[in-house]
């Protein structure tokens, strides 16, 4: 029982993490309509990058963020700009064969440049740090690091969407691209800052997530997994809504584990399958305007 | 006087339908000027054309003196061109003066609290401000062809292109906006006004053109154009000579 409530509260701080793969992704398709995926590949990318960075800068993954955040965020800018808008506006399916491609290229790169091996990143001793509040029940100080610092990120897009100019350009152009240009917004420079937007949030929870799991290079269609199952579960449209999806995701994974070792991703899978049939809008559906 | 507008021999079809055929046209500054022309002319086209979002087959257009063809509608409306749409498309999840700050995310040298003085103005001159918290999606018709008005102001035009504003309204509700559109005149701002109703045309604008089949077949003082043989053809469906 005791082991149960354990494996919950781990699901629930990663969670936090599967929402921030989720925020990313909706951000992307709430803006410029465009299913992104490579999405995963680039969180693993950004993960190799902290690595890289933290070699050769003898730097712990925290400090590496820093260098990570923003180099992975103009990335995103400059791939927007420069490939990703020469395929928008001529239905979905060249946005999507283009990133399925942008996928493959990722996976062979990091294959070539770090091989397959397995990688994490080292934390230090904070990874093994936690509050026990009996002899059996504990929570990890990491996890609980990475729970806040996703609420705080989640918190912050939902501000700046809503209370910012940037946000109302965000939220104009997604709705009606034209008009939006017609009021003088230049749609392929937001499209571009909200993929760099978009790789800067993800670039974190990617760290954080390999500071946790190991990843090779061809754990990424994984990721964007996770992220859709988020989005669904939570509702499409909602910030707050794709938090609690990624957090009942984060769970139904822990009690997948708890049960068998192997069952984890399963039972996400099947939790997914379960509010898809019983809520298809999503536990958090937008209202309709 | 140096026209703000100028189309010279602007050319657009699809495929078999002439919207365009070696148009020319001059908008005066400060000048209002209003256009008939019978369904499916190609009116709402040109304002597409003039505000960069449909391509022109040829031909250039001026804006200030400028050559404006090759430049996105981002880059238009910075110059001070602004439309409104026959069918109003506010931002729907937006608030109502959230869909007018929208213009100033980008505009460089305003500060938040500018935008927000200009933004209330303008919404108190359409006569908008009760409603400035409600979402876009929720007005009425009368509301939302004001917010299209609003919005459009908000990008603080030269020229503003209007697209039939009385359809679907009542008589009254018309002549709301009409007292509307005599005020923007009066603040310097050229216009150039497509609409169907040609009595509210009449009494506000200097001069009246009239597209079908590519070409302007009628270019007169306001008070003339009913008397027009074209106007009388197409309106009143009586043959033309
Ligand atoms: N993208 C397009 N592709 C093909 N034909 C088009 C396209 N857009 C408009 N048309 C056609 O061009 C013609 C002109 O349309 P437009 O809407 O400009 O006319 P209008 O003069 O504004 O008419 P109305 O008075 O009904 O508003 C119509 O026959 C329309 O069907
Ligand atoms: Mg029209």
């Amino acid at each position: 029982m005791i082991g149960t409530l354990n494996a919950m509260i781990q699901g629930l701080l990663l969670g936090g993490l599967y929402a921030l793969f989720a925020a990313g992704l909706s951000l992307i398709f709430g803006v410029m309509r465009m299913v992104n995926i490579a999405h995963g590949d680039l969180i693993v990318a950004s993960a190799y990058f902290a690595y890289f960075v933290m070699q050769m800068l003898g730097i712990g993954p925290f400090t590496s963020l820093l260098i990570v955040v923003p180099v992975v965020a103009a990335f995103g800018y400059a791939l927007q700009r420069w490939l990703l808008n020469y395929t928008l506006g001529a239905g979905d399916l060249p946005p999507l064969l283009v990133t399925i491609a942008l996928s493959i290229i990722l996976q062979n790169v990091l294959l070539i440049v770090f091989t397959a091996d397995v990688h994490r990143l080292q934390a230090g001793p904070i990874e093994i740090a936690s509050w026990a509040f009996n002899s059996e029940l504990s929570v990890g100080v990491l996890p609980v690091l990475q729970f806040v610092t996703s609420v705080i990120i989640i918190g912050a897009l939902q501000l700046l969407f809503y209370k910012s100019s940037f946000g109302r350009a965000f939220r104009a152009t997604s709705d009606d691209q034209q008009v939006a240009q017609l009021m003088g917004i230049e749609t392929r420079h937001i499209f571009s800052l909200a993929m760099a937007l978009s790789l800067a949030v993800v670039a974190v929870a990617g760290v954080f997530l390999a500071i946790r799991t190991n990843f090779n290079p061809f754990t990424g269609p994984l990721l964007l997994i996770f992220g859709f199952e988020a989005i669904v579960m939570g509702g499409l449209g909602s910030l707050w809504g794709t938090l609690v999806g990624g957090i009942l995701l984060g769970i139904a994974q822990a009690i997948g584990g708890q049960i068998q070792v192997g069952l984890p991703f399963v039972a996400g899978h099947v939790a997914f399958l379960a509010v898809l049939y019983f809520l298809p809008q999503g536990l958090f559906p937008k209202v309709s305007q | 006087m140096a026209p703000i507008l100028s189309l010279k021999k602007v050319s657009k079809s699809y495929g078999a339908i002439v919207i365009a055929n070696n148009l020319d046209l001059d908008v005066g500054e400060g000048e209002a000027l209003g256009m008939l022309g019978p369904n499916g002319a190609g009116k709402t086209t040109l304002f597409g054309l003039i505000t960069g979002t449909i391509r022109a087959n040829s031909g250039r257009i001026e804006f200030l003196g400028e050559d404006i063809s090759r430049l996105p509608p981002e880059q238009r409306c910075r110059r001070g061109l602004a439309r409104s749409f026959q069918v109003p498309q506010p931002f729907g999840g937006m608030t109502v003066f959230e869909n007018l700050t929208v213009s100033a995310a980008f505009s460089k040298n305003r500060s938040e609290r500018d935008v927000y003085q200009d933004c209330a103005r303008i919404l108190d001159e359409c006569g908008l401000t009760d409603k400035a918290n409600l979402k876009a999606g929720s007005l009425t018709l009368l509301d939302r062809k004001r917010l299209e008005f609003a919005r459009a102001l908000a990008t603080k035009p030269r020229l503003l292109l209007l697209d039939e504003v009385a359809g679907g309204l009542s008589e009254a509700e018309c002549e709301l906006l009409v007292g509307l559109i005599k005020r923007i005149r009066k603040t310097g701002i050229s216009i150039v006004w497509i609409e169907h109703v040609i009595h509210a045309l009449v009494a506000t604008v200097d001069r009246i053109v009239v597209l079908a089949g590519g070409v302007f077949v009628a270019d007169e003082a306001p008070e003339n154009v009913v008397l027009h043989p074209k106007v009388a053809e197409i309106y009143m469906g009586l043959p033309g000579d």
